[in-house]
């Protein structure tokens, strides 16, 4: 759980809280020195009240205590009963104006449910959310008045074209009909759909139908977007249009956007600030770098064998035990000297010949799902690529 | 639960001027979608769906009442029997398309969360009901017509009243497309709602096709309990010498007391589906 009553105890990040609407982090390569010291690794993340209340910042959604339980089941034929889950867990959280804050989180950690209930579409049994001042959860009817959501099916538009998904959607959120076209017409245009409007979604490949659902999701203007998985299935181009739309908007009209994710690469690629869910827990929640920082003092080390491990070599049984084995494949988080012990080991003297392919990377958002304490079993419903 | 503290500034979402409201301090919400637009548009994009996907299941549902007529062909001898297989054929392709298909429909659409696009738009509920309900209830329009000119043709019945089909159509359209869309939002899985609606179809041509006077007596009460049955008596009694015309508008007048409320109770079905 969070800790809202925190000290002011995160010093105001470098890059992460002056962060500009393009300002974005890339992957390094290469170890990174911890350049504030040690003291904060073991600190609780940080609150983003904290943070709130002494700048004034504006709050588009603020989430306070927020639980949802889904009832246990009792089994019949063929179907095992299942027992009560907390799918939220007392979630608090603060998105603000005019950034791209993600969910990150494994299959079935909490994101979809938690999202659910911030669009109205779902009742929380305890809690309260407020979107620019609405109380959302004694009004859920207010939530599509605010905000535009991209779920995850389209099957509601599957049969229809591009082109006419775009414009029924438009009307539906109240826009008169020359107004639906004019800026069904310009989003298609903006999102390069044009060769395709004519064509029914369910023709089109899952990554284009993706795109299409999207277009709709932007047609009558919202300053909220909740994005569920936006960019699943779409090959580069089509991501460059998703996050190039997003950032028009973020810089002409301050728009605010809810991003769920599992896809870890993405997520320190577009977001401002990320909350890790784990279990229906927010069990951290920072910027992407904010984040790595409380894992900067590991380096991860993957070490590729041709066959398998030369486990006669006397350091790399040594190793064996702070490895997570998948089948060739050792991943190692180390000390920076360890790293460079290892390193040394297998890349010289008889290891060498076992070993196909070595990498050492700065921690990924992954590590630190792993080191604030995310399951092992539920990481590999994170996605890397 | 606490209380939250906000000082959100007023940010116009999309044409907050024209329409929106302000509560004190909040930002101003969206316009509402009006009801007749948003019918419009649903209506219009559930009729351009035909295009892709419904247009054979129209082809199914006229070729079966063709060859029920041509079966009973054989069994009826002219008369109040053949007006009443004619009758019941035609509205059969109501039956098929605006309750069966639209049961169908729903009932996919709740299961699989399609739900959650309408849900998630300012629009009114009865606006997506009323406008999937009209629009299934226009594709039954063609095969309905051709049932029933190729029935009187068969039957040797009078094509004179066919007109009366303009009053027939939607008014047992909203009725059984009520009861369609209310059967598949509320059944609480997918293959319920398939069932229910090809239960309510079986029962539309077992009680509206087989002429009433060989039902023994407890069927009889049950066909009096269907919705379309008033349409096919409507339907019927306008092949006689000298139709009854204060019975055929009684008949109607059912049809749509039962569109009135299946529609009222189909509007609240997904009010309920759409918050879980």
């Amino acid at each position: 759980m969070p800790t809202r009553s925190a000290p002011a105890e995160r010093l105001p990040t470098g890059g992460g809280a002056a962060r500009g609407a393009t300002a974005r982090r890339r992957r390094r390569l290469g170890p990174r020195r911890n350049r504030r010291g040690l003291d904060h690794v073991g600190s609780s993340f940080v609150s983003t009240r904290t943070a709130l209340s002494g700048h004034g910042i504006d709050v588009v959604c603020a989430v306070r205590g927020l639980v949802k339980t889904y009832p246990a089941t009792r089994g019949r034929r063929g179907v095992p009963a299942t027992a009560e889950v907390r799918a939220t867990d007392d979630v608090d959280l603060d998105i603000r104006r005019g950034e791209i804050f993600g969910l990150l989180g494994p299959n079935g950690a909490g994101k979809s449910t938690l999202v659910r209930q911030l669009t109205g579409l779902m009742r929380p049994d305890a809690g309260s959310i407020g979107i620019l001042g609405h109380d959302i959860v004694r009004h859920p009817e207010r939530a599509a008045r605010i905000l535009a959501y991209l779920g995850q099916e389209s099957t509601a538009l599957d049969e229809l074209t591009v082109s006419l998904a775009a414009e029924t959607t438009g009307r539906l959120r109240g826009l008169d009909v020359r107004r639906a076209r004019a800026e069904r017409d310009a989003v298609l245009d903006e999102l390069g759909l044009g060769p395709i409007a004519a064509r029914p979604l369910k023709k089109l490949s899952g990554g284009q139908r993706r795109l299409a659902c999207f277009a709709a999701a932007l047609v009558g203007e919202r300053p909220l977007l909740v994005l569920d998985e936006p960019t699943t299935g779409m090959d580069p181009v089509a991501r460059r249009a998703v996050w190039g739309a997003v950032d028009r908007r973020r810089a002409e009209r301050g728009t605010t956007v809810l991003l769920v994710t599992h896809n870890v690469i993405e997520a320190e690629t577009v977001l401002d600030r990320v909350a890790v869910l784990d279990r229906g827990r927010v069990i951290a929640c920072d910027t992407p770098a904010g984040l790595k920082e409380k894992v900067a003092g590991a380096v991860r080390v993957e070490l590729v064998w041709r066959e398998q491990a030369p486990l006669d070599v006397p350091e790399v049984a040594a190793l064996r035990g702070s490895a997570v084995e998948s089948g060739r494949r050792w991943t190692l988080r180390l000390a920076p000297d360890e790293a460079r012990a290892a390193v040394a080991a297998v890349t010289g003297g008889a290891a060498f010949a076992a070993l196909d392919d070595f990498t050492l990377a700065t921690p990924s958002l992954e590590d630190v799902y792993l080191a604030l304490g995310g399951s092992e079993n539920s990481v590999k419903g994170l996605v890397k690529s | 639960m606490s209380a939250v503290p906000l000082e959100a500034p007023v940010h116009a979402g999309g044409g907050g001027a024209g329409g929106g409201e302000a509560v004190h301090g909040a930002a101003v919400l969206a316009p509402r979608a009006r009801l007749f637009p948003a019918l419009a548009a649903v209506y219009r994009a559930q009729l351009s769906r035909a295009r892709v996907a419904r247009i054979p299941l129209l082809f199914v549902a006229t070729f079966q009442s063709i060859g029920i007529m041509i079966l009973m062909r054989g069994v009826v001898d002219g008369g109040g029997e053949a007006r009443a297989v004619v009758a019941g054929s035609s509205v059969l392709v109501v039956a098929f398309v605006a309750l069966n298909l639209l049961a169908q429909y729903f009932g996919q659409l709740r299961a699989d969360g399609g739900l959650d696009h309408y849900a998630t738009l300012p629009v009114p509920p009865a606006a997506v009901v009323l406008g999937a309900a009209a629009a299934y209830a226009s594709f039954t329009v063609p095969g309905t017509v051709v049932t029933a000119v190729v029935g009187c043709t068969l039957f040797q019945l009078p094509l004179a009243h066919l007109w009366v089909l303009v009053a027939v159509i939607p008014l047992a359209g909203a009725a059984l497309a009520g009861l369609g869309a209310a059967l598949g939002l509320l059944a609480p899985r997918p293959e319920l709602a398939t069932l229910l609606g090809q239960l309510g179809m079986s029962a539309a041509l077992l009680l509206g096709v087989l002429p009433p006077d060989r039902l023994p007596s407890v069927v009889q009460y049950a066909r009096d309990l269907l919705p379309s049955t008033y349409g096919v008596e409507a339907f019927a009694r306008t092949f006689g010498p000298h139709p009854d015309w204060a019975a055929v508008l009684l008949d109607l007048a059912v049809c749509a007391a039962v569109g009135v409320v299946s529609l009222t109770v189909a509007t609240m079905a997904y009010r309920r589906a759409a918050v879980r």
